[in-house]
């Protein structure tokens, strides 16, 4: 269906220089043969001409309808009063204001940034660490890989309620664990940063391993000259790590910042599941209430869309503030690589390493 | 095992000079095995737990200290599940939405992918950058609308609510874009045409038999992505109508039918046995394919 309307939208000049050329044809017989390649090579031209464009339609179709009509409906509704079945009521910037009053949007909001910090950052350190481990001549090494990156198999649901049992105050192995080191039993679920810390375990559980193998793919295409060029400098092997391994899949290391920053950004079914029967509102003094919680409350339990809405565009904002810092920073970060370069060769390997 | 990193720059001068170096390597020391087991006990210890609780009576599991080995009741917990809390038909209408998302990401990605990578044409730059932008935005940027069209269409708890939106990804079309300008040379598909192949030919006889690696991994990545998939599900589709597994799963965890914790937990056996099969099965391939979209990234 698609096909036939966009073959003609794509190729719409070829037929129309066509028109004359076929209305001469039937004159005399001689031109016909012509006539009947022309027609050919027009169909030919445009099988070149518009099929790009039908093959890549489907993205773009599917993006318009799912994603793009929606991403802008969804900003004109967080401009609107509105309630699920009912008509929009023009509000102006009002829920954005309510929502800059809103004690539980600064909560939500510092909930999902202290979360995001304590579950990104360990989780990439200890990928970067795990892929360096990955990364020696191994006995086991398949069965290493695909240990580590078992966690990635399982969902977001069946890990979270996992980790619920695991974590549980009263009867949970880790407070049992921690009860024989000599702890006191922690409040995993009712008190803030426990919960929090809990809730980053798991999506560090889930992630660490597939960060890793990222990692790892990239360390293997680091040149093995380059280290041996640093031992011969009489660096350590720690110092060869920081000095060589680092700078080398610095690309690698930006493209997981930024796909962790943008699922810790939307943050949902993890402090959702592990807060049970109170996990909409993020535990029962939305101690780990995230944004998207707080989105979805507004939306589905108070029937705010409006409010709601607003909730998702200032998500985007932050994603897009978050994506030009990040951006700023590897921009300074290539310029000063790019004036310690010492040789044209290691930075042509260097960019060939990462990107 | 080892060789499935290598393989997919096989062939470069690059990873020909890094296969004959790399018998200069380092060797792993006793300390790196001890982290590195204890990494796979930290990874693997949950899902192992996952199956205890699920061997126990809920009276049990909820007693300290927690069980660490395998009970008894496995499988009267196992036709519990399936049977009282439909964990059979969310397990059948999971396989279908992560199926027929698989099957069309697969087939749109490539035949964008293809185009981006050999075909010219205006825009394809300027095209290629919105693709590779379109991955930032959040879904919860489009839920609310969304909700609002499936429900005006009266799709709230039917799959096609779920699949329609995932039917191509822009991770997709970007992977098969990258591996197909390495894998396929261009002079195939031009002496295809010029042997009077139409395109539609050229993709079946040409692009489709390259791409078949990549594809086959792109299919396993989407459909373990499109088996665990969370937010949109949850909203569009209720524990009580047509759930998928992770729907179902959330609808026993907030207790909706069963307070019975062994039994929630062997929900989430069900949920995530098939994917954990598959991985023991084809584990280096997924790792394989993993490490292939990340680092030409």
């Amino acid at each position: 269906m698609a096909t036939s309307v966009r073959a003609t939208g794509g190729g719409s000049a070829p037929p129309a220089a066509q028109a004359p050329g076929s209305s001469a044809g039937p004159g005399t017989p001689r031109q016909r043969p012509p006539g009947r390649s022309g027609w050919r090579s027009t169909l030919y031209r445009l099988d070149l001409k518009a099929v790009p464009y039908v093959f890549v339609a489907p993205f773009f179709l599917t993006f318009a309808a799912f994603g793009l009509f929606p991403l802008i409906y969804t900003g004109w509704l967080s401009l609107h009063r509105v309630e699920l079945g009912g008509s929009a009521q023009w509000k102006g910037l009002e829920n954005y204001r309510s929502l800059a009053t809103s004690e539980f949007f600064w909560n939500a909001l510092a909930n999902t940034f202290t979360i995001g910090v304590i579950s990104t950052v360990p989780q990439l350190l200890m990928a970067l660490g795990l892929a360096h481990l990955l990364n020696y001549k191994l006995r086991g090494r398949g069965f290493f890989r695909v240990a580590v990156l078992a966690p990635y198999a399982t969902s977001i649901a069946a890990a979270t309620l996992v980790f619920a049992q695991l974590f549980n105050t009263d009867y949970g192995l880790i407070n049992t664990v921690l009860g024989w080191v000599g702890f006191e039993p922690v409040a995993w679920e009712s008190s803030k940063w426990p919960a929090q810390i809990a809730i980053s375990v798991i999506v560090t559980w889930r992630w660490t391993g597939y960060n890793a193998l990222i990692y790892l793919a990239a360390m293997q295409a680091v040149p093995q000259d380059l280290y041996e060029a640093a031992a011969l400098d009489g660096a350590s092997r720690w110092r060869q790590f920081l000095s060589v391994t680092i700078p080398s899949i610095r690309p690698t290391i930006l493209f997981t910042v930024i796909v962790s920053t943008i699922g810790a950004t939307q943050l949902f079914g993890e402090p959702m599941l592990f807060g049970g029967s109170v996990g909409i509102s993020g535990g029962s003094g939305n101690q780990f209430q995230t944004l998207s919680l707080l989105m979805y409350e507004k939306g589905w339990v108070t029937g705010a869309l409006g409010q709601a809405s607003a909730i998702a565009w200032v998500m985007l904002l932050l994603l897009l503030l978050i994506g030009g810092v990040q951006a700023l920073i590897s921009r300074s970060n290539h310029k000063r690589s790019q004036r310690n370069r010492s040789s044209g060769r290691s930075g042509r390997i260097r960019t060939k390493a990462g990107s | 095992m080892a060789r499935t990193l290598d393989s997919t720059t096989a062939g470069t001068p690059r990873a020909r000079r890094l296969r004959s170096s790399a018998g200069r390597q380092h060797h792993a020391g006793p300390l790196t095995y001890v982290l590195l087991g204890l990494a796979a006990l930290v990874s693997l210890f949950p899902l192992y737990w996952n199956l205890v609780a699920a061997s126990h009576t809920g009276e049990r599991v909820v007693k300290a200290p927690a069980p660490l080995l395998p009970g008894p009741r496995l499988f009267d917990n196992l036709a519990f599940a399936w049977n009282q809390v439909d964990m059979g038909e969310a397990l059948v209408n999971t396989t279908i939405v992560a199926g027929l998302v698989a099957l069309s990401t697969v087939l749109f990605s490539t035949l964008a992918g293809f185009a981006f990578a050999k075909l010219p044409f205006k825009g394809r730059g300027a095209l290629l950058a919105l693709v590779v932008a379109t991955m930032t935005i959040p879904p919860q940027l489009s839920v609310i609308p969304l909700y609002q069209i499936i429900t005006d269409l009266g799709w709230v708890d039917q799959l096609q609510s779920v699949v329609l939106p995932s039917l191509v990804a822009a991770f997709g079309v970007f992977f098969m874009r990258q591996y197909l300008i390495e894998a396929l040379p261009v002079e195939l598909v031009e002496a295809a045409r010029v042997d009077g192949a139409h395109s539609l030919r050229i993709i079946w006889h040409v692009v489709f038999p390259v791409a078949r690696p990549a594809m086959a991994v792109l299919g396993m990545l989407v459909f373990v992505q499109a088996w665990n998939d969370f937010f949109w599900p949850f909203i569009a589709l209720t524990p009580d109508g047509n759930p998928t597994l992770q729907v179902a799963l959330a609808g026993l965890g907030a207790g909706n039918h069963t307070v019975d914790q062994a039994v929630v937990l062997t929900g989430a056996l069900i949920s995530t046995l098939p994917l954990l099969l598959v991985f023991a099965v084809l584990g280096k391939h997924i790792v394989g394919g993993i490490t292939a979209g990340a680092v030409k990234n």
